[in-house]
């Protein structure tokens, strides 16, 4: 291994060495406070060492890896959350008495593995970073098992995620078998070339692996089980399912499916439309009908996952640029949402039904402004960052001329609005009738999760304000991709 | 920097009068007036500048003009500017914003300081409404009024508030959104055209638009003025919402909000889209003869008194939208003329009914009747805002709607006499509404206090204003006269096409000697 790739590669060496050493000194040091001091010390250099790479890219570290600006701004997007994560995650689990060690060092090794999945070139490394995001997952989801649902969400997640992956492998097995290679960039040529393949293969093929990659994603039809695994996992788990995982298989399509012509013509644009279509008006129809908050947000995200797919179907630099600046958006308002729905559980159960919430406003002003925020920027309501990204994806729907798609999106952001007032009506009525169940009114932050907290927010109102150096920083990244 | 200012106070405002609260909810009332107030003298400054601006004919079309880049990438700037169609509007709002902060002085006693930044942030964003320059800027504060406006019924309305609440939200969001694809398609065939991708309207202005694809883009936008308005068949969420809400949220609703969507058509439909908008003036002009008749009739069925109101505004607004879419100087000098006198008249009426519930906590008409022996102030208050609204010679509002069908006479004969007997369902349905809740058999022993100091204090003010418009309108034809030109002149493609030569017609100027009947022009 030359210096120059050591270099190129230092981001991702960085989680991974972190997670080892975490592992190494799980067995004698039983700190939390250190624990997460470590995690994030990972990530911190992580971060730090992004700029160096960067500096090298674009560079193909064999036929695994890509490190190129684009990637390396997703890695930069996924520590973050990372980061984010953990400091929630810190004050979610004292309240469980739990044993801690090993949360974090799932929680690295998932983000190593979506690190790895939006650098991926390969079907070796995409479906390696995959299994190792999914397979930690299934305990992460499940760590608090004493809770209700808790187990459910987890054994649901562990079949399902399992069936998913098989569909995946076996897709990459028949379009290797057909095309002879597992290379990203070369399978579009071969592709392009029309012949010597025998198509029906390919194209079960492809819907295969789309089949896996839609679970993922949690799209319509592939979206059964983001509800009850959004209910069940803790807060600060849910919110790394809901922004990291998703978000690097976001990263990884937009990659190569904005790349390729084939997606603009033909079945496989038909198809991905119908996905679109479908998981925005399952999502928001299904989440009108809900009592729980975090069901709510499950089924809206997979709304927000279809909007994301019209700026994919779009392709081309805008609607990269587009969908990059959707999903930094996305993350900050969900990581929010989650982050304060963590911090008004208690360690008996989860502050997540619509009647918990009632009252909130007069309770925790503070909170539920903040909540507010973040529901405001889901939905798209200017001064939050939520808003211009709907904003952009829609404009590059338009530029483009898929008025079918754009008026689906916006028809259905109206639709969206509803539930995501339930909510906010619900913070802000009166106090619940004397004898209902309240949150503990005990409830304390810690600083460092309070002002991650209020970071956040501050971020989603900066975003919606003054978008221009995260666009600036989209754009450098974005000029690494070739477009023809 | 004046513009900039008044936006900023009252966002600020809203701020401190939010957290104001925590120490008492008299800071936040007084924090609310003071911004108010403090916007009140820079809008007076404004005006004062306008005056120099006109009479020095310094050129230009907009007298303060803000401009600072801030999405470039996407051709985004923050661009405010104001002319003669703004400024009397931006004084409304202020005026209105005023009359707001008073009316809820005793009437809201839960979460004041959340109230009264709701309040502001609304108003805030109306500003921005009525200064944006720049496309994406306008739909940005389009979109701001809707929440701080939706809270404002959600939690302070009536009985159904959050029904009322959330059908209002959802028909201005789902138009809004409409409204924002209209946006994204002008921008874009703008930007295929010249290669110049920008949300200015100064630069939209010259988009060259035509056939189906201008048709389908105008009608973005018209739907989502037309909701705001709101014209006959877009008008269901209004007497729900203005009804449940607060009497501030009603005063803002009627007085301010519908004032947005009259403001859009003016500004952006018809200069914008040109020949392609005119050729569907009939429609819309059919559509605002609908709403005149239909809102009177309705209006005529109601017990509920807001109710009431709130279906006389459909009514009132037809007339704006018919004269909007006659687009001659007559027609467009008597819609502002309306939007103005209408603000006010109705305001008034919203406060009145609003003074009242907070009395005998009921609207309903069938309850009330007799109170003038009871109320003689109230009684007579009501009763001059209820001859204003049907128009009475020598107040605001009968100038407003005289002019909107002088002018669209011109347009439509057919229209503007169907439109003529919208004036008599007006008579009927407003002196019958001082019928039954002033005078005839009492029907329960209401013990009510009358209006004190602080109701009587709003009331004259409103009473001044609409007296001086109706007696001597001249200043604020002379303010919108140049500003309408400038927007006639955007409309036509070519030339003055023979539509509007005909009817160049413009109210004279009687204090400078020009006499000339207008006709004759």
């Amino acid at each position: 291994m030359s210096l120059a790739e050591l270099q190129a590669l230092s981001p991702l060496l960085a989680i991974a060495c972190a997670s080892l050493v975490l592992l190494m000194i799980a067995a004698f040091l039983q700190s939390h406070t250190a624990v997460v001091l470590l995690t994030l010390a990972g990530n911190a250099v992580a971060l730090a060492l992004i700029p160096p790479a960067a500096r090298l890219s674009p560079y193909r570290a064999g036929a695994l890896l890509m490190i190129d600006r684009y990637a390396l701004l997703y890695m930069a997007l996924i520590f973050v959350a990372c980061g984010v994560v953990a400091i929630l995650s810190f004050d979610y689990l004292e309240k469980h008495r739990l044993k801690r060690d090993e949360y974090y060092i799932l929680l690295l090794l998932a983000t190593l593995g979506s690190a790895v999945l939006v650098a991926s070139t390969h079907f070796v490394t995409f479906f390696l970073g995959l299994e190792l995001l999914t397979v930690s997952l299934y305990v992460m989801i499940a760590y608090v098992f004493r809770k209700e649902h808790s187990l459910e969400g987890a054994l649901k997640y562990l079949i399902l995620a399992g069936a998913s992956s098989a569909f995946l492998l076996f897709g990459m097995a028949l379009i290797y078998a057909e095309l002879g290679t597992m290379e990203f960039s070369s399978l579009a040529a071969r592709v392009a070339q029309e012949a010597g393949y025998r198509r029906v293969i390919v194209l079960a093929g492809t819907a295969l692996m789309l089949t896996g990659v839609g679970f993922k994603l949690a799209v319509a039809p592939f979206h059964m089980w983001t509800p009850d695994i959004y209910q069940g996992a803790p807060a600060p788990v849910t919110a790394f399912v809901a922004t990291v995982s998703k978000g690097a298989v976001v990263g990884l399509l937009l990659r190569y499916l904005t790349a390729f012509e084939v997606i603009r013509t033909g079945s496989a644009f038909v198809a991905i439309s119908v996905i679109a279509v479908a998981s925005m008006v399952v999502g928001n129809l299904l989440a009108l009908l809900q009592e729980n908050v975090k069901r709510i947000l499950a089924y809206s995200s997979i709304a927000h996952l279809g909007y994301l797919l019209v700026g994919v179907l779009v392709g081309g630099r805008h609607a990269v640029e587009a969908v990059t600046f959707y999903l930094v958006a996305y993350f900050a308002s969900t990581l929010g949402a989650f982050g304060l729905i963590g911090f008004l559980s208690t360690g008996e159960r989860e502050t997540d039904m619509l009647k918990d919430f009632r009252g909130l406003y007069s309770r925790r002003p503070w909170v539920a402004a903040g909540f507010t925020t973040m529901l405001l920027s889901l939905t798209g309501i200017p001064l939050t960052a939520g808003f211009l990204g709907k904003f952009f994806v829609l404009a590059a729907g338009v530029n483009s001329g898929l008025w079918f798609l754009v008026l689906m999106l916006a028809l259905n952001s109206a639709i969206g609005l509803f539930y995501y007032l339930r909510i906010i009506v619900a913070i802000y009525s009166a106090e619940p009738v004397r004898g209902e169940a309240v949150a503990s009114p005990t409830l304390r932050a810690s600083a460092p999760a309070g002002a991650t907290l209020a970071v956040l927010c501050l971020a989603v109102v900066g975003l919606g304000i003054y978008p221009k150096p995260v666009i600036a920083l989209i754009q450098t990244a974005i000029s690494a991709l070739v477009y023809e | 920097m004046t513009l900039l200012w008044m936006i900023a106070v009252l966002v600020l405002g809203g701020l401190l009068a939010g957290i104001g609260d925590r120490m008492s909810p008299r800071l936040a009332r007084w924090i609310a007036l003071g911004a108010l107030g403090i916007d009140l003298i820079l809008g007076i400054g404004l005006c004062g500048e306008y005056a120099r601006w006109t009479s020095s004919d310094a050129g230009g079309r907009w007298l303060e003009e803000i401009r600072w880049e801030w999405i470039p990438s996407a051709g985004i700037a923050f661009h405010l500017g104001v002319d003669g169609l703004s400024l009397p509007l931006i004084l409304l709002t202020i005026f209105l914003g005023i009359m707001a902060v008073i009316a809820s002085w005793n009437g809201i006693t839960e979460r004041v300081g959340f109230f009264h930044f709701n309040l502001l942030w609304v108003l805030s964003g109306i500003l921005g409404v009525f200064v944006a320059l720049d496309l994406f800027l306008f739909f940005f504060c389009w979109e701001l009024m809707l929440v701080p406006m939706y809270f404002l019924i959600a939690i302070w309305g009536h009985e159904h508030r959050i029904y009322a609440a959330i059908k209002f939200f959802l028909f201005t969001q789902g138009s809004g959104l409409l409204m924002l694809v209209a946006i994204l398609g002008l921008y874009f065939s703008h930007g295929g055209q010249t290669g110049d991708y920008t949300f200015a309207y100064s630069a939209l202005l010259e988009t060259d638009l035509s056939g189906a694809a201008a048709l389908w883009l105008m009608l973005g936008f018209f739907v989502a003025f037309a909701v705001k308005l709101p014209a006959f068949p877009f008008h269901p969420w209004l007497a729900d919402a203005h009804t449940e809400a607060p009497t501030a949220g009603s005063v803002v609703l009627a007085g301010l909000l519908l004032k947005t969507g009259a403001y859009g058509l003016i500004r952006f439909v018809i200069p914008i889209f040109g020949e392609t908008a005119l050729d569907f003036a009939p429609v819309a002009m059919a559509l605002g003869v609908i709403g005149i008749l239909y809102g009177a009739t309705l209006a005529f069925a109601q017990t509920d008194l807001k109710r009431l109101i709130a279906y006389s505004s459909i009514s009132h607004m037809g007339f704006v939208l018919l004269g909007v879419f006659a687009w001659n100087l007559l027609a467009l000098q008597g819609v502002v003329m309306q939007m103005i006198c209408h603000g006010i008249s109705t305001g008034a009426l919203f406060i009145l009914a609003g003074e009242l519930q907070d009395r005998i906590h009921t609207r309903e008409m069938d309850r009330m009747g007799g109170l003038w022996t009871k109320v003689p102030r109230t009684a007579g208050v009501g009763l001059f805002f209820a001859l204003a609204s049907l128009g009475l010679p020598g107040l605001g509002n009968f100038v407003a709607e005289f002019l909107i069908l002088l002018g669209s006479f011109r347009a439509s004969v057919i229209f503007t006499a169907l439109a003529a007997c919208g004036l008599v369902a007006a008579v009927v349905y407003a002196l019958w509404m001082v019928q039954r809740v002033f005078h005839g058999e009492e029907r329960e022993s209401w013990k009510l206090p009358d209006f004190a100091f602080r109701e009587m204090g709003m009331m004259s003010v409103l009473i001044a204003a609409i007296v001086w418009l109706g007696l001597h309108p001249q200043p604020v034809f002379n303010a919108v006269k140049s500003a309408l030109e400038t927007l006639q002149h955007d409309a036509a493609a070519e030339p003055l096409s023979a539509r509007w030569r005909e009817s160049s017609a413009v109210v004279p100027d009687l204090l400078r000697g020009s006499a000339a009947p207008p006709m004759s022009r």
